[in-house]
């Protein structure tokens, strides 16, 4: 029928494809690639193809506003569902573990140990002006600090802090304890890795202050006679919660100093490829501190003997050295 | 659609007033424009991807927001609710994993959601919004992590910031916190493509897919015969609207009331000097027109000749 626009025909021939090109779309949309049959995953591509080049032909010959509209939508969502991601949470978490984390991390040791330097320095800093005037502490804590663990504090107080007696569970006030630093640490972990982006300056004075908190209450129990067996209590589970905040900084001046020396390349793009490192750092960080939480909440409590923390301790060390540093197969290969 | 330089001279029949509204609907149509983003998909056709905008992205944020409040609360009462059942004194152990979980759903809602295939939290799937690689290429996890670790000092520090308060000191230096950590906030309605830090750092941006529906061609019910037959324009009466105005016309006959059809019907019969025949309704003869219409300025499309409005005159 010559009668009919040029534009209606050329619909009229493809809007039977389109329309099953919606419904897989729909379909996959709403319930994930494995709702889709084979035969619809064999015409998926072809229908794409289709309507791809069906929009651009839309574009250049009909001014019906609404096929267009409609034609660009189809295409948009089915482009981010052909070249979308097509892994599963469960290989993400593989592939995490397995691969992107401890190369993130051992990609950065010149920025874990900047960031090592600034939370040790800030650490040593503190410990060593407390030893030679206990004043110190105040200024660091300030006086309203809650805790008992204090430089007034008696030897025996402070030795009641380091070992437990197992059958006092509490009644789970220790969980929700140690639950509460999880939380906190790794809420500052998170910030110390965000805060990156202003050059990191923010970053280097997260790891300060953090180092000069337990720097100043290590040299409380130094003072006392206690180094040895304090070190067995924060160790246990202080090497990988420390480890964590310390890669968490690092992952923060990977950020800043991608944005602030952004060497050949463009800022964006510099900020865009230090980013991703950074995050899968940053997560990393957030597993370290599960565990150590863990640690802390049952071995810490359960564990009394010193030399048994500080083998836990030496342990945890040597699995994360070993983890992060020894080279290993690419995947695949 | 293409943007079109805004053009001040006077074209014939142009009133005043008319040429004020021409301008202000071009400058509409620059602003939109530039919303948009091209992608060449691997098979060489583009696909115009528009930004979503900053309202958009803080509407989508707050229905988040709502819902994460609302996970959290849920599971506060009924874990307290389960603890006390079980035993009295549990109540610790329960507010252990509440705290854990907290976290988790502070941090790790969004991800969750944006990992998967919609790449799209539920806030942004109500208002049709999704996350985007600015290469066009995949959406890789690390991304998700990074533009949603990044959230912390977007929201957490200015809120921090604003709840801190105390002597004349503190509150000068939270003061000065806020302002530094509403450079944060505010960051995505100062660049182009309204990307917050986090899609800074990890390389992303939020785009609009909302999805359309194919509805019937108009011109399928005015090119039957009998309509054809009856209603013959001449050529003159075919090109006296453009583009726009053929949109527009397009938009009435789809959404709009009995009302509003028939005044439209009423301004172009006066327009082009059409005598109604008899027995003629508003809706035919619209749809009649449309279909001349359409028919006119495509095959001029065809010859490379597009008819922006009615003003443009070629």
């Amino acid at each position: 029928m010559s009668d009919l626009l040029k534009s209606y025909r050329f619909r009229e021939e493809r809007q039977s494809d389109w329309q099953k090109l919606d419904l897989i779309l729909t379909k996959a949309e709403n319930g994930g690639v494995k709702n889709l049959s084979d035969e619809q995953m064999l015409a998926l591509p072809r229908l794409y193809r289709q309507a791809v080049s069906s929009l651009s032909v839309a574009r250049s010959i009909s001014l019906d506003q609404n096929v267009v509209t409609y034609l660009e939508s189809l295409c948009t969502r089915s482009y981010f569902f052909v070249y979308g991601a097509r892994t599963t949470l469960g290989e993400r978490m593989m592939h995490f573990l397995r691969n992107d984390w401890p190369v993130a991390v051992s990609q950065s040791l010149w920025t874990t140990l900047l960031s090592a330097l600034f939370f040790f320095g800030g650490w040593a800093l503190a410990f060593f002006l407390c030893l030679q005037d206990m004043d110190w502490f105040w200024t660091f804590h300030g006086h309203n600090f809650l805790d008992g663990r204090n430089p007034d504090a008696s030897v025996e107080f402070l030795k009641s802090t380091i070992y437990m007696d197992p059958n006092d569970t509490g009644d789970g006030e220790l969980a929700a304890f140690s639950s509460f630093l999880f939380n906190n640490n790794a809420q500052i972990a998170l910030f110390a890795f965000a805060l990156g982006f202003a050059f990191g300056i923010p970053t280097a004075w997260l790891l300060v202050y953090n180092g000069v908190m337990i720097g100043s209450m290590y040299a409380v129990f130094w003072d006392k006679g206690l180094g040895y067996e304090f070190t067995g209590w924060l160790m246990i589970h202080g090497v990988t919660e420390l480890s964590a905040i310390v890669l968490a900084g690092a992952a923060g001046f990977v950020i800043g100093g991608a944005v602030a020396f952004p060497g050949g390349r463009t800022r964006l793009a510099s900020a865009r490829v230090a980013g991703q490192k950074a995050a899968t750092m940053a997560m990393g960080c957030v597993v370290m501190l599960i565990l150590a939480a863990i640690l802390e909440g049952f071995g810490r409590q359960l564990i009394n003997s010193d030399i048994v923390r500080y083998l836990i301790a030496g342990g945890t060390l040597v699995f994360w050295l070993v983890y992060f540093y020894v080279p290993r197969k690419a995947p695949g290969a | 659609m293409s943007p079109r330089p805004v053009d001040t001279t006077r074209r014939p029949g142009l009133s005043m007033e008319a040429a004020v509204q021409r301008r202000a609907r071009m400058a509409e149509e620059m602003r939109l424009a530039k919303m948009v983003r091209k992608l060449v998909t691997p098979e060489g056709a583009a696909i115009r991807l528009k930004l979503a905008n900053a309202s958009e992205r803080a509407g989508a944020f707050m229905i988040d927001i709502a819902i994460q409040w609302a996970i959290v609360i849920a599971t506060l009462f009924g874990l307290n609710f389960m603890a006390n059942a079980l035993s009295p004194g549990s109540s610790n152990i329960a507010f252990a994993f509440w705290l854990v979980f907290f976290f988790f759903v502070r941090n790790f809602y969004y991800i969750f959601f944006e990992i998967g295939q919609r790449a799209a939290t539920p806030g942004k799937r109500i208002l049709g919004l999704r996350v985007a690689a600015r290469d066009g290429g995949r959406l890789t996890a690390n991304s998700v992590l990074a533009r949603n670790f990044i959230r912390e000092i977007e929201i957490g520090l200015p809120f921090q910031f604003a709840l801190m308060g105390g002597d004349r000191y503190g509150a000068w230096m939270a003061l000065f916190g806020l302002v530094w950590s509403g450079v944060f906030l505010l960051f995505p309605i100062f660049n182009k493509d309204k990307m917050r830090v986090g899609d800074l750092i990890a390389g992303t941006w939020v785009i609009k897919t909302p999805k359309a529906r194919l509805m019937d061609d108009i011109t399928s019910s005015a090119s039957r015969p009998d309509a054809a037959s009856r209603f013959a324009f001449t050529q003159a009466q075919a090109e006296a609207y453009g583009i726009h105005e053929l949109h527009v016309l397009e938009d009435v006959l789809r959404q709009s009331t009995p009302e509003i059809k028939s005044q439209v019907a009423a301004r172009i019969r006066a327009k082009i000097d059409w005598a109604p025949i008899v027995g003629e309704t508003d809706l035919a003869f619209l749809e009649a027109y449309y279909a001349a219409l359409r028919r006119r300025l495509e095959q001029r499309m065809l010859f490379g000749e597009r008819k922006a409005d009615k003003f443009d005159v070629r």
